[in-house]
């Protein structure tokens, strides 16, 4: 388990290393002088941002001190929560910006890619085998999983908001209301939060309900299920052990999508001018504000790094064969 | 000798007829490359029967589908349906490169990840899991937005840089289980390079599971590429589905109730992704006879 919990830790520590790099190195061996492109495309009227940003980029590119010295110094000021300033909302550093809108992603991602996953799962497999449903749920399923994320989106946007008119269609929350801790206002964030979640979770649920009905009938085909029924076992039983062989895999696929579905969510946000990660990126895409992107890259960066270790963790309490460092610890 | 020559091109022209066989008969491929093929031929056609620029402001705005426009105009007087024949030659083109390059990439890291093992093995395999942990969107923003490239191909490329992992691996797996074959061990003694043996040997055997990986890629990019343009990170010149999207979203559509702009770029992309996921289920039947229905 320690050389699981070791080589794991090992992949994420360089992955973090080769991000903050590629981070350091774009903006650095971009074709022309970097810091005269950038104010000039920044495009401010603030004369005090203009500075702030020269200032910040020669200091950043720091053309008197060698290259590994201004490397050194990235890390620093990355160690210190230092990700700049932003330009858009100058002058608020990046850090506090992008901690405004995390909370707003997280309660959209966190609830969709689960329950996405868990009734997916439970879906699949009890489609499995079963000819009507399974000739419903599998057509809605790729439907559903071939749909970009933000098709979906503006559709839930058009049906139930624009023509409906039971869900609103953009923002956190009412433009009336100021953020406080009162039920009205915890309500009216339910109201707002409803179509994105909706529309995330759909999306995710096809390839969830399709993976799974794939797996179960490979299991249900397996000598083990077999085995059980020549013993005269009950159909619900070998669906019961065929369902918690099948969810191993489903795992590692929930680890492998994770960067996919952050990007749903990012797109989802968009689609909704709901205020979290998707909503500030644009911003920062219009503003050219390229410290707010750079600090945005890396947060999701290590967002989806901290997921894969808790899924890490989370397999080797349901796959007894990785404490046993046996055959499934390489999975 | 002779009998023997004869025999084998014979067998695999055999194998050839019996894919063909199962192939026309499989509803699901039939249906998916069919949508696929007549987006295709749309997409070639349109822009050159109606020509003109799809970018062009015409004087007619918002105007609901009609015989003279058949999707209708955007707020600029854009005519949706070019914009649309326009969109699925980017959409197809972003797709055949940026999963052809993955495909390339990934083949390249799994087969000699695979078939060397060992010290490259290893090496391989930590750099396929580091860009596999990396959230491919997030790196094509920080590349897309500082080095300001937005032409179609050059989106591909970077999509095929980014998407290869899962491919390697899965590429990978197969290689492993291949190179303990007998006719991989009679043709490394009879003094084949590995090159060789990998083209030769290893890649004729996983040739149809090399095309649905390619084929899973190309759907893969096509989505990659749509979610870039709708965050406004698209290709500047020209069109695509991702971008009459975003224009779409940017200019309220919604809200003014233009659904004809919004609706057939994200069936499109839903069609196409969609309909090559189902003939790859259905090249999956073909090529596999356990899982042949009848």
């Amino acid at each position: 388990m320690r050389r699981y919990f070791g080589r794991k830790l090992l992949i994420y520590g360089l992955t973090f290393f080769v991000a903050v790099t590629v981070n350091w190195m774009i903006p650095r061996f971009m074709p022309g002088d970097p810091v005269a492109s950038m104010v000039a495309r920044a495009n401010i009227t603030q004369p005090a941002a203009v500075e702030a940003m020269r200032r910040y980029y020669s200091g950043l590119f720091g053309f008197d001190q060698p290259l590994w010295q201004q490397y050194l110094n990235f890390w620093a000021a990355l160690f210190r929560g230092d990700f700049g300033l932003s330009i858009w909302l100058f002058p608020h550093p990046v850090s506090t910006v992008i901690g405004g809108a995390v909370p707003y992603t997280l309660a959209l991602i966190v609830p969709s890619v689960l329950l996405s996953w868990v009734v997916g799962n439970r879906l699949g497999a009890y489609a499995a085998r079963r000819k009507l449903l399974d000739n419903t749920v599998l057509p809605v399923g790729y439907v559903l999983t071939a749909m970009p994320y933000m098709w979906l989106a503006v559709l839930l946007a058009w049906a139930l908001g624009v023509l409906a008119g039971v869900f609103p269609v953009a923002g956190g929350y009412s433009f009336s209301m100021r953020p406080n801790w009162s039920w009205t206002f915890l309500l009216d964030l339910l109201h707002h939060w409803t179509l994105p979640f909706l529309s995330l979770f759909l999306v995710a649920l096809g390839g969830w309900a399709i993976g799974m009905r794939n797996m179960i009938i490979y299991e249900l085909e397996s000598d083990y299920s077999n085995y059980l029924a020549a013993l005269g076992a009950p159909a619900r039983l070998i669906r019961k052990y065929a369902f918690r062989n099948a969810v191993l895999p489903q795992i590692t696929g929930l680890a492998l999508q994770l960067g996919v579905l952050v990007a749903g969510a990012l797109v989802t946000e968009i689609v909704f001018a709901y205020p979290g990660l998707g909503s500030l990126i644009l911003k920062a895409i219009q503003n050219k504000d390229f410290f707010l992107l750079q600090g945005a890259f890396l947060f999701i960066v290590i967002g989806v790094l901290i997921a894969n270790f808790i899924i890490d963790i989370v397999y080797v309490v349901v796959d007894p064969r990785t404490r046993a460092g046996m055959a499934g610890a390489r999975a | 000798m002779t009998a023997l020559q004869e025999v084998a091109p014979r067998e695999r022209a055999g194998v050839r007829r019996e894919a063909l066989y199962f192939a026309v008969r499989n509803g699901k491929l039939v249906t998916g490359f069919g949508i696929v093929l007549a987006l295709l031929l749309l997409g070639l056609i349109v822009p050159v029967l109606l020509g003109g620029n799809p970018n062009e402001y015409g004087t007619r705005p918002m105007s609901p589908p009609s015989a003279e426009h058949w999707f209708g105009t955007t707020t600029f007087g854009q005519d949706i349906f070019l914009q649309f024949g326009h969109g699925l030659r980017s959409t197809f083109a972003v797709g055949a490169i940026g999963g052809g390059i993955a495909a390339a990439i990934g083949m390249l890291v799994g087969f000699v990840a695979g078939y060397r093992g060992g010290l490259v093995d290893e090496i391989l395999n930590m750099l396929t899991n580091i860009v596999l942990v990396i959230p491919t969107l997030a790196v094509l923003l920080i590349i897309n937005a500082y080095l300001g490239i937005r032409s179609v191909s050059v989106q591909g490329l970077f999509i095929g840089l980014t998407s290869w992992p899962w491919a390697a691996r899965a590429i990978r797996a197969q290689t492993f289980s291949l190179r303990t074959r007998e006719f991989v061990d009679l043709a490394r003694m009879s003094g084949a390079g590995t090159w060789r043996i990998i083209t030769r040997e290893i890649a004729p055997n996983m040739s149809s599971y090399l095309f649905m990986t390619f084929i899973l890629l190309f759907g893969g990019s096509i989505l990659i590429a749509s979610s870039l343009d709708f965050i406004g990170l698209g290709p500047t010149e020209g069109v695509s589905l991702g971008l009459m999207l975003q224009n779409a979203n940017q200019w309220s559509a919604l809200q003014l109730g233009l659904w004809w702009w919004f609706v057939p770029p994200g069936a499109a992309i839903t069609a196409i992704v969609g309909a090559l996921y189902v003939a790859n289920v259905g090249l999956d039947e073909v090529f596999n006879p356990k899982l042949r229905e009848t």
